[in-house]
C-alpha cells in the first residue's frame, strides 16, 4: 500500500513543484496584466507578444552579446518599460477614445502586428538559449528541480515583493493607486492622468521584461508563443481577481500547477485543456474571482 | 426599400463576374473576397447589430468545416447536406456557448475572452482527438463534381459564395426590417431600457449568436470544398477570428454592405501588400493590424459609416 | 386595484433600501411617491417593477403576482417603467427608439414606426422624429423616455422623477401630457421632488422616508404632515414650521 502511495507521489511531487516554479514565472506574467486591469480598466490583448518581444531581446542579448539572461535585467527592464510607456501614452491613449470595446480592439491590433512583425523578422525558428547552470539540478529530497526553475521562482518571488512595495511605499505607487480608485480625484488633486496611466502600463510591460529572463532559460522565443500566454494569463488574473496582486499570485501558482499535472495526466497537447475549462469556469461562475472586487 | 434594391442591384452585378473575369487567379480573387465578406457578415450579426464583440468566432466556423469534413470522410454524407448540417451545428454551437456566457450576464471584454477559451478549446480538442484528424487534420479526396460539391471551374465556386454572399445580406436586411433585429439594436444601444420595454435581452442575444455561429458554419463548410482539406489551427485558430471581426470593422459595423466592402477593400489591400512587399511571411498580417488599430482610432464607423457620414453632411448643406 | 405593494423589503448588505412598505395603487389614479433623497423612491421602482428582487413581501398587478418575475416580463403584462436618467438608444433617432416600445405589441416593422410617429405626437417629439436620440435636450429626452414606455401600451406607467432637470415653463408642458395618459385609462405611480407637478397632477401622495412609508395623504394636506415635515426637514422643525406664523 505504501509503496504504490510513494510511487505515486514520487511523479506527483516533482510535477507540482514544477508547476509552482512555473506558476510564479506566470504569476509575474500576470502581475503586470493585472495591475494594467486594475489601473486602466483595459484589457491589454497584446500582453503576450510583448513578452514575446522581451523574449527575444533577453535571447538576442545572450546570442549576439553575450550577456547572461539574468544579468539582462537592467537592461530588458527598463526597455520594456518604455515601450509600454510609449505605447500607451501615444497609442492605446488616443486610439481608445474611452471605449471599452475600441481598446480590446486596439491591444488585439497591436497584438497582430507585433507578432507577426517578429514572425516576419526573426522566422518561426524558435529560439532556445543553452547556458552553463541549464542543466544543472537542485535536490529537494522528493524532486530534483532544475537550477534555472528555481532561480525563475526566487525571482518572481523576489520581484512581486519589490512591486508591492512599491506601490506601498513611493510617491508614483500612490498615484497610481490613487488614479485606479478614483480618477477624478486623482485629476483633482494634480495628478496628470495620461503620464501616470503611461507609468502605470510602462511598469506592467516592465513585468514582462523581469519575466522573459527569468523563463528564457528554461524556455524558447518564437512568434507564436504570445497566444498562449495571453490566455494562460487572463485566466490567472480572471481567477485571482482582476486588479488583485495576491490573486495574481495564487492564480498563477493555482495554474502553474494546474498545467503541469494536467501534461501529466493527459498529455502536453490536451493538459492545456485543464487551464482553458478552468477559465470559462471562472468567468462563468464568480467573474470576479478569488480576490477581485468587482465583475 | 432602398436597400432591398441595392441589394439587387449588387447581385445583379457580381452575377456575371466569371464571364467577365478571364483570368483565374482575378477570379480566385473575387471569390477570397465574398468569401470574407461573408465571414464577416456572420460576424456583424453578433458584433455590429448585436453590438457583442466576439474574439473566438472560429469556434463556429471551426465546427462548421469539422462538421463537413468528417461527415463526409467517415460517414459519406453528401457534401450538400453537410453544408446544412454545418449550419445547424454552427448555430448550436453558437446557441451554447450564448447561453452559457449570457445567462451570466458576460459582456465587453469578458465576453470576448470567454469567446476566445472556448475557440481555444475546440482547438485542442481537435487536435488532439484521432476523429478529427488530430494535429495532422483532414483531407478531401478530390472529385470535382457540382453534386460532390466541387467543381473544375472556378465559376461553379464563385456561385456558390455568390449565394451564400446573398444570403448574409438577406439576413442583414431582413434585421433591418424586423422586430428582432430592431430588439437586437435596442439591446446593442442600450439593454436595461431594451428590458424595461418589454425585450428578452437574454433570447435576443442568443438568437443573435445562433444565427451568427450558422452562418459561419457555412462558412467553414465552404472553406473545405474550396480548399478540400481542415486542420485545427486554420478551423479554431486565431486567423479566422481575427479576419472575420477586421472586415466588418473596416467597411461598417451594423450596416448591411459594410461587411461586403471591407471584404473587397481588405482583399486589395492584400494584393497591394503581396505586390510591393513580396510573399513575406507575416507582413501582410502586420498590415491588417495596423489598419485594425488606425480604423479605431480615426474612423470607428468604417468606411461606410464614412459613407454615411459624408451624404449626411451634404443633405444637411443642400436642405 | 390596480398596484398592490405589501409588505415588501429589501437590503443591500447591511443597509435597509426599502422597509415593510405596503400601498396600493387604484385603477386611473395619478398616485405620486415623494420623499427625501435616499429614501428609497427609485429602488422601490426598480422592486416592483422587476428590475430587482424584494428580500420579502409580494407584488400584485392588476390581480395577478409578479413578484420575482423578470423585467421584460413584467412590462409585456403592462407595467412599464421610465428611468430617473434617461436611458435613450443613443444611436437611435425618435422615431425607432419610440418603435422598439411599440415592438412590444407589433411585430411589423411599418406598424411599430407609424405607431412610434403617432405616439411622438402626443409627447411633443412630432417633428424630431429622424433626429438621433443623444442629441435631444434633456427636456426631449424625458420626452422620449415617456414616448417610448407610451408606445408599450402600458396599463400602468411608474414614472421616475420625469420632471428632473426641466425648466418651469418644460414642467408646464408635460404636465398636461402625463394628465392626457391617464385620462386615456393609464394608471399613473410617478417619483417627484418638483412639488408643483405633484400638487397639480397627483390624486394622493405617498411619502417615503428611510425606506418606510410615513404618510399617505391628498396632496394638499402633505405639507402639513408633522411626520413629512420632519422627514424633510430634520427632528423638531414640525413644531417650529406649523407653530410659527406663516411668512408670504
Amino acid at each position: 500500500m505504501t509503496t504504490i502511495w510513494m510511487d505515486q507521489l514520487s511523479i506527483l511531487l516533482p510535477a507540482i513543484l514544477n508547476g509552482v516554479t512555473t506558476g510564479a514565472v506566470y504569476a509575474l506574467v500576470a502581475l503586470g496584466l493585472t495591475l494594467i486591469y486594475g489601473v486602466l480598466h483595459i484589457i491589454n490583448f497584446a500582453h503576450g507578444s510583448l513578452l514575446m518581444v522581451a523574449l527575444y531581446g533577453v535571447y538576442f542579448l545572450y546570442a549576439l552579446v553575450g550577456i547572461d539572461p539574468y544579468l539582462a535585467f537592467p537592461i530588458v527592464v527598463p526597455a520594456m518599460f518604455a515601450l509600454g510607456y510609449g505605447l500607451q501614452r501615444y497609442v492605446i491613449g488616443r486610439a481608445g477614445h474611452g471605449k471599452d470595446e475600441n481598446i480590446m480592439l486596439v491591444t488585439l491590433g497591436l497584438s497582430i502586428i507585433i507578432e507577426n512583425l517578429a514572425l516576419f523578422f526573426w522566422t518561426s525558428n524558435t529560439r532556445t538559449i543553452n547556458t552553463s547552470y541549464g542543466f544543472s539540478t537542485v535536490d529537494f529530497g522528493v524532486a530534483f528541480i532544475a537550477v534555472p526553475k528555481v532561480v525563475a521562482f526566487v525571482g518572481a518571488v523576489v520581484i512581486a515583493g519589490l512591486l508591492w512595495q512599491f506601490m506601498q511605499r513611493t510617491d508614483l505607487g500612490k498615484a497610481i493607486r490613487a488614479l485606479a480608485k478614483e480618477p477624478r480625484g486623482a485629476q483633482l488633486v494634480g495628478i496628470s492622468t495620461a503620464h501616470v496611466y503611461a507609468m502605470s502600463f510602462g511598469i506592467g510591460i516592465a513585468c514582462l521584461g523581469a519575466a522573459a529572463c527569468l523563463l528564457l532559460p528554461t524556455y524558447y522565443a518564437s512568434p507564436h508563443i504570445g497566444q498562449a500566454f495571453v490566455l494562460i494569463a487572463f485566466t490567472i488574473v480572471v481567477l485571482g481577481g482582476m486588479g488583485s496582486f495576491v490573486g495574481a499570485l495564487l492564480g498563477g501558482l493555482i495554474i502553474g500547477v494546474t498545467e503541469s499535472l494536467g501534461g501529466l495526466f493527459l498529455g502536453e497537447s490536451l493538459g492545456k485543456i485543464g487551464i482553458f475549462l478552468i477559465f470559462i469556469a471562472v468567468l462563468l461562475l464568480r467573474p470576479t474571482g478569488l480576490f477581485g472586487q468587482r465583475a | 426599400m432602398k436597400t432591398a434594391a441595392a441589394i439587387l442591384i449588387v447581385l445583379a452585378a457580381l452575377l456575371p463576374m466569371p464571364w467577365l473575369v478571364r483570368s483565374d487567379f482575378w477570379l480566385n480573387f473575387a471569390i477570397m473576397a465574398l468569401y470574407y465578406g461573408f465571414l464577416g457578415q456572420s460576424w456583424n450579426i453578433l458584433g455590429g447589430f448585436g453590438g457583442q464583440f466576439s474574439f473566438g468566432h472560429a469556434a463556429f466556423f471551426g465546427t462548421g468545416a469539422y462538421t463537413s469534413a468528417v461527415l463526409q470522410l467517415r460517414l459519406g454524407i453528401d457534401p450538400w447536406l453537410c453544408l446544412v448540417l454545418a449550419g445547424v451545428l454552427g448555430g448550436a454551437v453558437g446557441a451554447l456557448v450564448g447561453a452559457l456566457s449570457f445567462r451570466y450576464g458576460l459582456r465587453g471584454s469578458y465576453f470576448a475572452l470567454v469567446t476566445l477559451a472556448f475557440a481555444e478549446v475546440f482547438r485542442i480538442l481537435a487536435d488532439s482527438v484521432e476523429f478529427t484528424g488530430a494535429g495532422v487534420g483532414l483531407q478531401i479526396p478530390l472529385k470535382q463534381t457540382a453534386a460532390n460539391f466541387q467543381f473544375p471551374a472556378k465559376a461553379g465556386f464563385y456561385f456558390v459564395i455568390l449565394a451564400l454572399t446573398a444570403l448574409g445580406l438577406a439576413v442583414a436586411w431582413w434585421l433591418k426590417h424586423s422586430r428582432l433585429g430592431a430588439r437586437m439594436v435596442a439591446v446593442r444601444e442600450n439593454e436595461d431600457a431594451a428590458r424595461a420595454l418589454g425585450v428578452d435581452v437574454f433570447r435576443t442575444k442568443v438568437i443573435a449568436i445562433a444565427l451568427s455561429g450558422a452562418l459561419m458554419g457555412l462558412g467553414g463548410t465552404f472553406y473545405v470544398q474550396y480548399f478540400l482539406y481542415i486542420d485545427p489551427t486554420i478551423a479554431y485558430g486565431p486567423a479566422v477570428s481575427v479576419s472575420a471581426l477586421l472586415v466588418p470593422i473596416v467597411g461598417g459595423l451594423g450596416t448591411v454592405f459594410g461587411p461586403l466592402l471591407g471584404a473587397f477593400a481588405l482583399q486589395f489591400v492584400n494584393q497591394f501588400a503581396q505586390v510591393a512587399m513580396g510573399d513575406a511571411i507575416g507582413l501582410n498580417l502586420v498590415l491588417y493590424g495596423v489598419i485594425l488599430v488606425l480604423m479605431i482610432m480615426y474612423m470607428p464607423n468604417g468606411l461606410f459609416g464614412l459613407a454615411h457620414v459624408s451624404a449626411r453632411r451634404l443633405v444637411r448643406r443642400a436642405g | 386595484m390596480m398596484l398592490d405593494v405589501q409588505d415588501v423589503s429589501r437590503s443591500f448588505g447591511g443597509l435597509r433600501a426599502v422597509a415593510h412598505v405596503t400601498f396600493g395603487v387604484a385603477e386611473g389614479e395619478i398616485a405620486a411617491l415623494i420623499g427625501p433623497n435616499g429614501a428609497g423612491k427609485t429602488t422601490l421602482f426598480s422592486l416592483i417593477s422587476g428590475f430587482l428582487h424584494p428580500d420579502s413581501g409580494r407584488i400584485r398587478f392588476d390581480g395577478r403576482d409578479i413578484t420575482g418575475l423578470e423585467a421584460h416580463a413584467i412590462a409585456a403584462l403592462g407595467l412599464v417603467r421610465t428611468f430617473q436618467i434617461t436611458q435613450p438608444f443613443g444611436h437611435l433617432t425618435v422615431c425607432e427608439n419610440i418603435a422598439v416600445g411599440a415592438h412590444l405589441r407589433l411585430r411589423s416593422r411599418n406598424a411599430a414606426l407609424s405607431h412610434a410617429a403617432r405616439i411622438a405626437e402626443r409627447v411633443g417629439l412630432g417633428n424630431r422624429l429622424d433626429q438621433p436620440a443623444d442629441s435631444l435636450t434633456v427636456a426631449g429626452r424625458k420626452r422620449l423616455e415617456l414616448a417610448r414606455a407610451l408606445a408599450t401600451a402600458p396599463r400602468m406607467l411608474l414614472l421616475d422623477e420625469v420632471m428632473a432637470g426641466l425648466n418651469p415653463r418644460e414642467i408646464d408642458e408635460i404636465v398636461p401630457i402625463i394628465r392626457a395618459i391617464r385620462d386615456g385609462g393609464v394608471t399613473v405611480l410617478l417619483t417627484e421632488h418638483v412639488m408643483r407637478a405633484v400638487m397639480q397632477l397627483s390624486d394622493r401622495a405617498l411619502v417615503l422616508n428611510d425606506g418606510q412609508l410615513i404618510a399617505e395623504r391628498a396632496p394638499r394636506d402633505i405639507a402639513q404632515d408633522p411626520r413629512v415635515i420632519e422627514a424633510y426637514l430634520g427632528a423638531g422643525a414640525a413644531r417650529r414650521v406649523l407653530e410659527e406664523p406663516a411668512h408670504a
